[in-house]
């Protein structure tokens, strides 16, 4: 497929209003926690306050005896799916693991774990209930610090979790569930042909995504057998096999609702609360709903790791790099799995390394299990690359950008796992930055710095389905599978009305439920846009086809001697238009109903940078951001309103980790500020206005050519922003966050 | 359970009636009770905003007011904001403007950018970034949201000139 350049288009690069825009402003759009039914019963989750015990015994019978309760359930109202072991779209999970998350099997792992459920007339009855529940402990030492996790020594979480290193399995049971190397060339080699050499160590707080909307679900388990799940989800159709597996019954009599969705940024692919719901519905036999509250969200749902991170680059005096090495090791949290197979991947991806190693170890520990997070795993390890870079720079005494743009990654360039970079635009994106206003204006005054940083993160491929159904009234109804969680609906509405030479709002695009569109994979990995697109845009391809065919009924011809421009079509001086085709489609044979379903390869690669000002106040280490700038390939930007709130999005996120955000724990395991004001994500009066500059390097995989947005975007941030610090007082923060009392602590020591 | 209390307010100026149990928070009530579930509740505990109405022309996080308190008085929600079939200009301003991404905290931000607006119809930057910043956003960076009300000042500006 050849991508097309700007000017082709006549949608692509346009700024129609969200199809779904309505119903949001006026309060209509309905979201999990919006569903009401009759006879609904309302569950709430007792959870452990302690974070690694033994659970000796549960006993419900007198929360079971409280007015208005309908049923109670605990981890052995679930089947037990032993060693069963299932692909739920992202790979292989140890279905007692995703269970004993749902629902703590025998032990609690860390503080917020869930233990039992209760349905009743009212949450508030429900919580009358849970208080009834006695749940009998063994308390045993929890290990928080993933270092700590690590050692010989350490309180074992699992007894039945080895060593996985490259397909090799330990001997003895360890919390370390993940060890993976890769490498390129000749490492001694490379450090050997350097003349500078750089190590540092640099450690991450443990993160959270932070969605505005707790986590909900309503299930309703049939009386036929059939359970029906309405919920908020990044993917329907996973949420729909997971808890199929976990209740024990075929996917097939579980039908998915995805629901409006307030936000997910990877921490909505995990089911926590659908299949107690479904249980619940089945115990009590009236619909369940269950919402989380604010606090359970923090204690009971992934955050993104924690980590430590060591980082070695030599570089020549003349800035080229020579080698570089990496040892990572990330919190997996409660459960083995998480993000340690992308932070290697990402180490050292934006840089054409010709020698290189790295070592990624997976942890568990008494933390909830780690979920995705925005470009899972590659924030961590640009925050360590990127300052190393920068101290390379300033020892060598050359400009950042340069330095960076002498070893950015092209087209042909190898990453240390193995993969050969197709054409990208990470030198592109560099250049943007050397042409733009920010980079060039001056930053002046005391205590002020400027910081740049570069990122990257993967466009995923996955499965997408789509269908397009074609109404008389010439326009098309699109049904697809993507949950929508930034505007979606309307870029693949545009990619639509593009192929079909529509306009975007002649395209009426929905999300469909489970039995109502075929299997699309998750809204993440940056994939819907592109991914979804593809579909999209066959689907397109597909109604052009058959509507060739009836305008060749119509002029007794063969389809092929049909030209198709824009929404004309034409022959032999005849002409017809999409519109009145549409309308004759039923004289002139079949409903015209478009269809696609596609699985494209992860093949496309999204870089960006991101330019930070900073200005620190000495007496307090409050760090504020004076100015900033997101500079991104998005291939296309299908609409660059969207494109940009990805890049905005995602940059004060990021600047929130760099800054504030942190689980503050206990000794004995417990987070401390497990609420919004205590977790300090940022407000609007934190940060100023982000600016964006978008660069367009076609994704030749895709006929538009479109990158993949979402998740670049939080990748440079806190490195930007540390390194900004560095230059406004030649302090480096190497812990993560650099919050004003670590980074006064700093400021004191230096 | 304690008995249901009545309680007589006008809610997007209607008279309502409603009955609620003396811990219920006025977003329960306008959620559970009356179906008004565009206000939506992110935290409970008066961190995240999008939960704001108005009540006696100030704005509020309703988890932290209680069914009981809101007697007599004027509240208005999301749902009232759009007149006669026709979007508001901040409502429009925030469609045209990107200003929404999932879109869970819109609702509070319409009814918080409104009410500074009324009370300041010219505010800088600075005003609106600190009269806005009890509402929380996860997902635009607030940058759109900001230039979206400004947009909505200078509208309403040119409308009322």
């Amino acid at each position: 497929m050849k991508a097309a350049t700007s000017d082709e288009y006549k949608i692509l690069g346009t700024r129609p209003i969200r199809h779904d825009g309505a119903d949001k402003v006026t309060g209509k759009a309905k979201y999990g926690a919006d569903v009401q039914f009759a006879n609904l019963a309302h569950g709430k989750i007792l959870r452990s306050p302690h974070a690694h015990a033994r659970i000796k015994s549960i006993d419900t019978s007198a929360a079971e005896k409280v007015p208005g309760v309908f049923a109670v359930i605990t981890a052995n109202d679930f089947p037990d799916p032993q060693d069963k072991i299932a692909d739920l779209g992202e790979g292989p999970v140890t279905l007692s693991h995703l269970g004993s998350n749902v629902m703590a099997r025998g032990k609690v792992l860390y503080k917020g774990h869930a233990v039992a459920a209760v349905a009743a007339t009212s949450t508030h009855v429900a919580e009358q209930a849970l208080n009834l529940i006695q749940v009998d402990y063994e308390i045993l030492e929890p290990v928080l610090w993933v270092l700590d996790a690590m050692a010989e020594d350490a309180p074992l979480l699992h007894e039945n979790v080895f060593t996985d290193s490259m397909g090799e399995a330990s001997e003895k049971p360890s919390n370390i569930e993940k060890h993976l190397h890769f490498e390129k060339g000749d490492i001694e080699q490379g450090f050997a042909e350097a003349d500078i050499v750089i190590e540092r160590e640099f450690k991450t707080a443990s993160v959270h995504q932070g969605y505005i909307e707790p986590h909900v679900a309503t299930a309703d388990w049939n009386e036929d057998g059939q359970l029906r799940i309405w919920t908020s989800t990044q993917g329907s159709f996973t949420v729909r096999h997971q808890t199929a597996e976990l209740v024990g019954i075929p996917l097939s009599r579980v039908t998915v609702y995805p629901c409006e969705i307030g936000g997910g940024f990877g921490g909505k692919i995990a089911v926590y609360l659908q299949p107690v719901a479904a249980l619940l519905s089945r115990k009590s036999g009236r619909p369940v709903k269950l919402v989380m509250q604010r606090d359970e969200v923090f204690e009971g749902t992934g955050p993104t790791p924690g980590s430590f991170v060591r980082v070695k680059l030599g570089a020549k005096n003349d800035g080229t790099l020579t080698a570089g090495k990496a040892w990572i090791a990330f919190d997996a949290g409660a459960f083995p799995g998480g993000p340690i197979g992308p932070g290697c991947m990402c180490v050292f991806s934006c840089y054409d390394l010709p020698h290189a190693t790295v070592d990624g170890y997976n942890v568990c520990n008494n933390k909830p299990k780690t979920q995705a997070y925005r470009a899972p795993g590659s924030t961590h390890v640009a925050y360590a690359t990127e300052n190393v870079l920068d101290e390379i720079a300033g020892e060598l005494d050359l400009d950042p950008l340069d330095l960076r743009l002498k070893n950015a990654v092209k087209e042909g360039s190898r990453r240390v796992d193995g993969p050969v970079y197709p054409e990208i635009g990470c030198v592109e994106v560099l250049e943007a930055v050397k042409n733009s206003e920010h980079w060039n204006a001056p930053l002046e005054g005391p205590y002020r710095g400027r910081g740049l940083a570069l990122g990257f993160w993967f466009n995923c491929g996955l499965k997408s389905s789509a269908t397009a159904n074609v109404n008389t009234d010439g326009t098309v109804t699109l049904i697809e599978g993507s949950t929508d969680i930034g505007g979606s609906r309307t870029s693949l509405a545009m990619q639509l009305a593009e192929t079909l030479g529509l306009t975007a709002e002649e395209i009426h695009p929905q999300v469909a439920d489970t039995d109502s569109v075929g299997y699309t994979d998750v809204t993440g990995g940056s994939r819907v846009t592109f991914a979804t697109g593809l579909a999209v845009c066959k689907a397109g391809e597909d109604i052009q086809k058959q509507m060739r065919q009836q305008a060749a009924v119509l002029w007794d011809c063969d389809a092929n001697e049909i030209e198709i421009s824009g929404s004309t079509f034409s022959r032999n001086g005849n002409s017809i238009s999409f519109q009145e085709l549409a309308a004759k489609q039923l004289q002139l044979g079949e409903p015209i109903v478009g269809r696609a379903t596609v699985a494209p390869d992860c093949s496309t690669n999204g870089f960006g940078a991101h330019i930070a000002d900073v200005e620190v106040d000495p007496e307090t280490g409050k760090t504020t951001v004076l100015r900033y700038t997101a500079i991104q390939d998005a291939g296309k930007a299908i609409h660059p309103s969207y494109v940009e709130g990805q890049m905005q999005g995602g940059a004060v996120q990021g600047i929130g980790w760099a800054l504030n955000e942190e689980y503050f724990f206990g000794d004995a395991g417990d987070m401390k500020n497990a609420s919004f004001l205590d977790y300090r994500m940022p407000t609007c009066l934190d940060v100023p206005m982000i600016e964006t500059i978008i660069v367009e390097v076609p994704n030749p995989d895709h006929p538009f050519g479109v990158r993949g947005v979402g998740e670049t975007p939080i990748v440079p941030p806190p490195a930007a922003i540390t390194i900004a610090i560095h230059n406004a007082t030649g302090v480096y923060m190497r812990e993560l966050p650099a919050s004003p009392p670590r980074l006064w602590k700093a400021l004191q020591e230096a | 359970m304690s008995k249901k209390i009545h309680v007589t307010t006008t809610i997007n100026g209607e008279p309502i009636e409603f009955l609620c149990e003396a811990r219920h928070s006025l977003l329960e009530v306008l959620r559970d009770s009356l179906g008004l579930t565009g206000s939506k509740e992110g935290c409970n505990n008066g961190n995240c905003g999008a939960c704001t109405v108005m009540l006696n022309g100030v704005p509020v996080d309703s988890c932290l007011v209680l069914g009981v308190e809101v007697e007599g008085a004027t509240i208005e929600t999301v749902e009232g904001i759009a007149q006669n079939g026709e979007l508001h200009p901040i409502q429009q301003c925030f469609l045209e403007g990107a200003a929404l991404q999932c879109g869970i905290c819109t609702p509070g931000f319409l009814v918080a950018a409104k009410a500074l607006l009324e009370k300041n119809p010219h505010p800088s930057e600075e005003e609106i970034r600190f009269n806005l910043a009890g509402n929380l956003c996860r997902c635009t960076g607030y940058d759109k949201i900001v230039r979206s009300v400004q947009a909505a000042a200078s509208q309403l500006q040119e409308t009322t000139s």
